[in-house]
This record gives C-alpha cells, sequence and structure tokens, in this order.
C-alpha cells in the first residue's frame, strides 16, 4: 500500500509541477497577477507531494518491503537504521527521487523567502523550476519508477553496496544534490530575468545568496566525497579523476566562476551576459554529471544501448534545457546594454582572469571526460585518459589563478593606478619572495621544484590576504573592527577572505601530498618491523573479528617513532553476510600535519600477510580547505546586506511600478 | 578607435592569447597521455606497442596465478579465449581478483612480451564484466566462428 501511495503522489506532484511551469508564467507575461499568485501554493503543494512520495520509498526500506523492486535490489533486512535511510538514494532511481525531492525544496524555499522579490519575478523563477521538476518526474514515472514491485516479492534484499555502508558516503549523495539542485535556482533566475529581459544588478542580487548556498553544499559534498574514496576504498588516493568524481567537479568549477561574475554585475552592472551564460552552464553541467553518473553511460557507450528509453530521454531533456535557454539568451541578451566600462587594470579584469581560467579548466575536464566517448563512438580506439594529464592541466592554469586571487581583493572596482596597486601589494611582494628563495633552499624542497611552486602560491596568497585584512582594519578601530564587522557589518568581505585562504591551504595540501607521499606495498609476518619517513611500523599478526553484518579479519600494527610507542592500527578486512566479496577498511593515524594508512592486503600463508603502508603528508589540508571554503560561503551569505538591500530594492521597484 | 575600444581590444587579445596558449601545451599533452586498451589477441598478434603506457583486459586464467615465494609479484595469465598473455605484477591485487573474472591492467610490455602490470583493476560486483573486456571476448569469439566455418568450407 505504501508504495502505491508514493507512486500516487508523484503523479500528483507532476500534475502539480505542470500547473506550476504553465499558470504562472503564463500570468507574468499577461500582468495577471491571480495566475502569479497560484506560484506560492503549488509549490507548497508539489513540495508535500514530494515529500510524501519520498517518505513512502525511506517507509518501504524501513520495513524492509521486499516486494518493490527497488528495496530488493538495494535492501536488506540486516542493514543498520542509518544505512536503511541512505540505501534510498544508493542508487539510480531513488536518487533521482532524491534529487527531485530536494529541488521541490529548494523551490519551497524560494516561495517563502521571496517576499520582498516582485511577485512577477517570483512566478517567472518558481514556473522554470518547476519545468525542471517536470523532467525529473517523467523521467522516473516512464523509465526509472522507484516504487515498481517484482511478483514474487524476494524474502531477503540484495543489500546496500558494502562500499556505500559508511557514514561519510550515506551523506555524500545528499550534500552534492543539495549543491546541483542548488543551481537550478540560479538557472530559475537568470531564465525569469532574461525572459522579463531585465538583467540588472537587482536580479543578481537576489541570485547571489542562493548561488553561494548551493556552492557551499557542492563545496563539502565534493570535499566528503574525497573524503569518503580516501577512507574506504583503501588505495589511500583522495582523488582519481574519474569521470563520477569529473562530473561533480565541472558545476563546482563553472560555479565558483559564476559566484564572482555575479559579484562584478551586482557591483558594477557589467558581465551581464557572461553571469547568465554562466549560471545556464553550472546548471547544465549538474544536469549531466547527474544523468552521467547514474546511467553508467560514462562507463561505456553502450551502457546507453542496454536501456535506450533512458538515454534517449536523457538525450532530449539535455538538449531542451540547454538548447532552449541557449535559444531564449540569443533571442534576449543582445537587448542588455553592456553596463560599467572598466579599465585594464581594475577589479573587473581580475575577476575576468578568474572566470576565464575557471571556465578553461572546466572546458578541459569535460574534454578529458568526454573523450573516451568520443573515441570510441567515432571508432578511434578505446582509450582512457591518464592520471598525468589532468594533473599537468592543473599545474599549468592553478598558478595563474593563484596570482589572480593575491590582486582582485587589493584592486579597486573599475581603474587602479599602477603605482597605488604595487605599493598595496609591496608588502605582499617582499614576504613572497622571501618564502620563495627559502622554498629554494635543498633541504626544504628536497630537489621538487613543484614544491617550490606550490609554497610560493600559497605564500602570495596568504601574504596579501593577511595584508589586505591589515590595511582594511588600520583605518578604523583595529582589531575590534573585526568583531563589530562580524556581528552586524559586512561579512561578506571575512567569508572572501576565509574561503581564499582556503585555496592557499588547497594547495599546500596538494603540493605536500603529491610530492612527498610514500607508499609501500610489504609481505610481513606477525612480529616483523618496517621503516617509513622515520616511522617504525610493527606487524602483529591478524585475529578474527564479528561486526554486526560482517565478518573481519582485523590486523594489528604498532607505531613507534624514536623508539616511542605512538599508536597502534587495527585495519580491516571484511567478508559482508549478503555479499561474497571481501571489503577493505583502512586505519589511519592522524595528525594536523601527516597521515599514516595502513590497509590489509591478503593472507600468504604462514601468518604472513600482504600490506599496503602509506605515509601522507599534509593530506588532511584538502579537506581543511574544502572546509574553509565553505564556511567562507557561508559567512558571506549571512551578511546583513543581502537582507537590507533586498527591502531596500524591493521598495524601489515597488516605487517604480507605482510610478 | 575610441581609447576604450583599444583598451578592450588589448584585454581580449591578451586573454585569448594566453588561453590559447594553455589550451594549447594542455592538449599537446593529451596525446602521451592517452592509454590505448589492447585485447590479448591484438598483443599476441604484435599490434600493441613495446615500453608505452597501454591497458589490457580479459579474463584471469584459471589455475595460473602463482605468487613468489618471497616479496609481492604475482604472476598470471590473461586471456580472451583466443590468445592469452603473461602478466607480472608486484604489489596487492584488489579485493575483486579472482581467477576466471575479468580485469583491466595497466602497465608496460617488456622485451620478452610479458606485461608488467603498474596498476591491476577489478572493480565492481562479480557478475559485472569490464565492457572492453566483454567486447574483447565477443571479437575473439566472432573471428574463432569465422575461423572455424573457414576451415570447414576448405575440408
Amino acid at each position: 500500500m505504501i508504495p502505491e501511495i508514493g507512486n500516487f503522489s508523484l503523479i500528483v506532484a507532476l500534475s502539480l509541477a505542470i500547473l506550476l511551469a504553465v499558470f504562472p508564467l503564463w500570468g507574468s507575461l499577461n500582468n495577471r497577477y491571480r495566475w502569479m499568485r497560484m506560484a506560492r501554493p503549488l509549490a507548497v503543494g508539489l513540495f508535500v507531494f514530494m515529500a510524501i512520495s519520498f517518505g513512502c520509498l525511506v517507509a518501504s526500506f524501513l520495513n524492509d518491503d521486499f516486494s518493490v523492486l527497488y528495496v530488493a535490489t538495494n535492501g536488506n533486512s540486516k542493514l543498520p537504521l542509518m544505512y536503511k535511510i541512505s540505501a534510498v538514494w544508493g542508487a539510480h532511481e531513488g536518487s533521482l527521487l532524491l534529487w527531485a525531492f530536494l529541488l521541490s525544496g529548494w523551490t519551497l524555499a524560494i516561495a517563502m523567502f521571496s517576499r520582498s522579490l516582485p511577485l512577477q519575478m517570483v512566478a517567472r523563477v518558481l514556473s522554470v523550476m518547476a519545468f525542471v521538476a517536470i523532467g525529473f518526474l517523467l523521467f522516473m514515472l516512464i523509465t526509472s519508477n522507484p516504487f515498481e514491485r517484482i511478483f514474487p516479492a524476494p524474502l531477503e534484499g540484495r543489500d546496500l553496496n558494502p562500499l556505500l555502508q559508511d557514514p561519510g558516503l550515506a551523506i555524500h549523495p545528499p550534500m552534492l544534490y543539495m549543491g546541483y539542485v542548488g543551481f537550478a535556482v540560479a538557472f530559475g533566475f537568470a531564465i525569469a530575468a532574461l525572459i522579463g529581459g531585465k538583467l540588472d544588478a537587482a536580479w543578481a542580487r537576489w541570485s547571489r545568496p542562493w548561488t553561494t548556498v548551493a556552492w557551499v553544499f557542492l563545496t563539502g559534498g565534493i570535499g566528503l566525497g574525497s573524503w569518503w574514496a580516501y577512507d574506504e576504498l583503501g588505495w589511500g588516493g583522495w582523488w582519481f579523476w574519474d569521470p563520477v568524481e569529473n562530473a561533480s567537479f565541472m558545476p563546482w568549477l563553472v560555479g565558483t566562476a559564476l559566484i564572482h561574475s555575479l559579484a562584478v554585475t551586482e557591483k558594477r552592472g557589467a558581465f551581464k551576459s557572461w553571469t547568465v551564460l554562466l549560471a545556464i552552464a553550472t546548471f547544465s553541467l549538474s544536469l549531466l554529471g547527474t544523468f552521467l553518473v547514474r546511467s553508467g553511460v560514462l562507463n561505456s557507450v553502450h551502457a546507453f544501448a542496454s536501456d535506450p528509453a533512458r538515454g534517449v530521454f536523457i538525450l532530449v531533456f539535455l538538449c531542451l534545457v540547454v538548447g532552449g535557454s541557449l535559444a531564449l539568451y540569443a533571442w534576449r541578451a543582445p537587448s542588455v546594454s553592456s553596463g560599467g566600462t572598466f579599465g585594464l587594470l581594475s577589479r573587473e579584469t581580475f575577476l575576468l582572469v578568474n572566470n576565464l581560467l575557471l571556465s578553461v579548466v572546466a572546458a578541459m575536464v569535460l574534454f578529458g571526460t568526454l573523450a573516451p566517448l568520443i573515441y570510441e563512438a567515432m571508432g578511434w580506439g578505446k582509450i582512457s585518459v591518464g592520471f598525468p594529464w589532468f594533473n599537468r592541466m592543473f599545474v599549468i592554469l592553478t598558478p595563474l589563478l593563484a596570482v589572480a586571487i593575491g590582486v582582485g581583493p587589493m584592486s579597486r572596482w573599475k581603474h587602479n593606478d599602477p603605482k597605488w596597486l604595487f605599493a598595496q601589494l609591496r608588502n605582499a611582494l617582499i614576504v613572497t619572495a622571501i618564502i620563495a628563495v627559502i622554498s629554494l633552499l635543498p633541504w626544504v624542497n628536497q630537489g621538487h621544484l613543484l614544491v617550490s611552486l606550490g609554497l610560493v602560491l600559497a605564500a602570495w596568497i596568504v601574504a596579501s590576504h593577511v595584508e589586505n585584512l591589515r590595511l582594511r582594519i588600520r583605518n578604523r578601530r583595529g582589531i575590534q573592527a573585526v568583531w563589530q564587522d562580524l556581528r552586524n557589518g559586512s561579512r561578506s568581505y571575512y567569508g572572501m577572505w576565509l574561503a581564499h585562504i582556503g585555496v592557499a591551504a588547497f594547495i599546500i595540501g596538494i603540493t605536500g601530498v603529491t610530492n612527498f607521499e610514500i607508499e609501500r606495498d610489504l609481505r610481513m609476518a606477525p612480529g616483523q618491523k618496517a621503516e617509513m619517513a622515520g616511522y617504525e611500523f610493527v606487524f602483529e599478526g591478524v585475529v578474527k573479528s564479528m561486526g554486526p553484518n560482517y565478518e573481519a579479519d582485523r590486523g594489528r600494527v604498532s607505531i613507534y617513532q624514536d623508539g616511542e610507542k605512538i599508536g597502534v592500527l587495527e585495519p580491516e578486512k571484511r567478508v559482508y553476510f549478503s555479499q561474497a566479496k571481501p571489503m577493505t577498511e583502512a586505519a589511519i593515524d592522524i595528525t594536523w600535519s601527516r597521515d599514516l594508512y595502513v590497509s590489509l592486503g591478503e593472507p600468504l600463508g604462514n601468518g604472513e600477510w600482504a600490506l599496503r603502508l602509506y605515509y601522507k603528508p599534509f593530506v588532511r589540508w584538502i579537506w581543511a580547505a574544502a572546509i574553509l571554503m565553505a564556511l567562507g560561503g557561508l559567512l558571506s551569505v549571512s551578511d546583513r546586506r543581502y537582507r537590507i538591500l533586498r527591502r531596500k530594492v524591493s521598495v524601489r521597484i515597488g516605487a517604480e511600478a507605482r510610478a | 578607435m575610441t581609447p576604450i575600444r583599444k583598451k578592450r581590444l588589448m584585454l581580449i587579445g591578451l586573454m585569448v592569447g594566453a588561453v590559447g596558449i594553455a589550451v594549447a601545451l594542455a592538449l599537446t599533452a593529451f596525446n602521451d597521455n592517452l592509454m590505448y586498451f589492447y585485447s590479448p589477441a591484438e598483443i599476441t598478434a604484435g599490434k600493441a606497442p613495446a615500453d608505452h603506457p597501454i591497458r589490457v583486459g580479459g579474463l584471469v586464467v584459471k589455475g595460473s596465478v602463482a605468487r613468489k615465494p618471497d616479496g609481492l609479484t604475482v604472476a598470471f595469465d590473461l586471456t580472451d579465449n583466443k590468445d592469452t598473455i603473461k602478466i607480472n605484477y608486484t604489489g596487492i591485487l584488489p579485493d575483486l581478483f579472482r581467477e576466471g573474472q575479468g580485469i583491466v591492467a595497466l602497465g608496460k610490455l617488456n622485451d620478452q612480451g610479458v606485461f608488467v602490470a603498474s596498476e591491476v583493476l577489478a572493480k565492481h560486483d562479480e557478475n559485472y564484466m569490464p565492457p572492453e573486456v566483454a567486447d574483447a571476448l565477443k571479437t575473439a569469439h566472432n573471428e574463432g566462428v569465422a575461423q572455424q566455418a573457414a576451415k570447414s568450407i576448405v575440408q
């Protein structure tokens, strides 16, 4: 019964979405207030029925209702409660439902928190969101219904993939999807602005906080995913340039560009068309990411052939969204005035450099991700694009970005005197030069020039931002001004500051781990010792142990430093009852400056085991960077300016409308 | 031309130039970093370059996996049911590596025609076959059938 309710709610939600997509938009074009006013209640209805539907799938998992095909393939009665819930988004159908549910949630949020926006704008944004919802609901109902039944029902479910039974991965997809779906809001605002033909500062200001929140979620989601891969896959890698990862990274890159470009549009009225284009691109890449990951197309072109209905639907939907919005753009954008002019040496220019570089990186990642598909489709052979290529591309492009990050916040809008700008940056340049000399010493970079490069870039970002902060508070009441700002003033500056420091931390993390990591695969007998990076690892053997739904071989490795015991690691090899295959569970000893990572290989007889030992310097800085960036984003969203200015703008627009 | 126009043009020119250089750099590196996929039959036929990183895929021959008594070097045979090649790998095999299972290996061919793998991939579940491997098996099978047919006609 519950699955039927879920299915029925999906159909009701679809009907509501169709109404929401048509009537408020139509009303906004003909100035019919009654039709526009339908938008908010319809958005609430859409959310309610999506919530019922989603709740029904959760309930089916909790009740172990294996007569539902999706529950039978992804659930199991022995799963711990948390994983019964996270199993809902463990595969294709359920993750689509989560996507659509979150979309209805964002739609509701706009309906609720847009009291200060003109009704026309709200109606249009909600209609655009509803169009996207229609696409997803149809996709689910036609090709991938999560509530499909099977007969006869199996007695036990096939269980959630053990790799996914991890707290990190339980919340990773919802976070990521919150980000993906959040960009639908930016998309909605952009399309609504295009429909109205009015791309002004007000539009950018409304769109900014939503976009930043979406970006924060995406940043957190990607960080979590990376941490999970490192923690759970047992290979000690934190990024593989896997198509699945690239699919989430591309919207992040373009989304980052969008945040910066929105700033220019809001403050200076420039980059309008470009910002709209970025908003469209970000959301299109989010859609592409969702579909490509879940449909399995990236593994092989043949995945399309195995389920043509899905493939065709995806292609048509993507073409409609991308093609439709680009057509609208081509029709409307030329009438948009070009906005404020700016000189060669201005903050606008540096933000333009930022946008350009991020877009180029995204385009490269897209190219590298799709190249195997293109090669195969053209019959040029089966290829895979190597790790080194992505890394090299990154090493070429990011230094330019890092340089711009240092200068951008220092420069003023519109025009800068080169001498003035240089004077502003002089201290930062001196510090960076000193660090550069130190980093070239052989005992610092140990012969890796890339280490010097990384240190210099990080030093440049940190030094210029510290100097920037010093100059900012020098003319005010000193450090007290910071507290005042944080309490009720402009938090967005500190958000920017924090996020940029995050970039520096990221550079240090990558530099440390890629240049100094040590990996050793060893054959060890109980009692045997191994030296690595100044640490001594003593293997003490393996014992059997039992978990709630698995059985494990648990190894014991003691770690000594300078003859002193600093820790014991217990890596496991688990066999889950519902699956035949074993799973590696690594054990990690963590400090701020390095990880020691041990995973169990296979038994080699006589109590000997294959062991994998890693020394990972500064790897934590990578995730710390993601946290810093996400916090920075949150801080700038909480800026009071948005709330106050929004009210002012609406008053002004209201006044104009009356006049 | 107005000074503003001139400035803009300069800016655009600079950016297009910089981006162009970066893209060119990345693209020249692209071909060097492509790893082509070969089946055991193609390697036996000498189609694969020696000493260049490539990927091979096929089924691990049952009973062929042998570990050296000390250290972590493993040797096994890989087949597409037409031809078989030898693979050497030093290190820890993935959890899902098993005899009779489809795998993909990354590495180089040495002078003796032995494939020295730097990485062995056996992802996904036990029913899953890497698409390249499935393709290689199908091709080998079809060729075999065709050859049999040709033989029977000659006879």
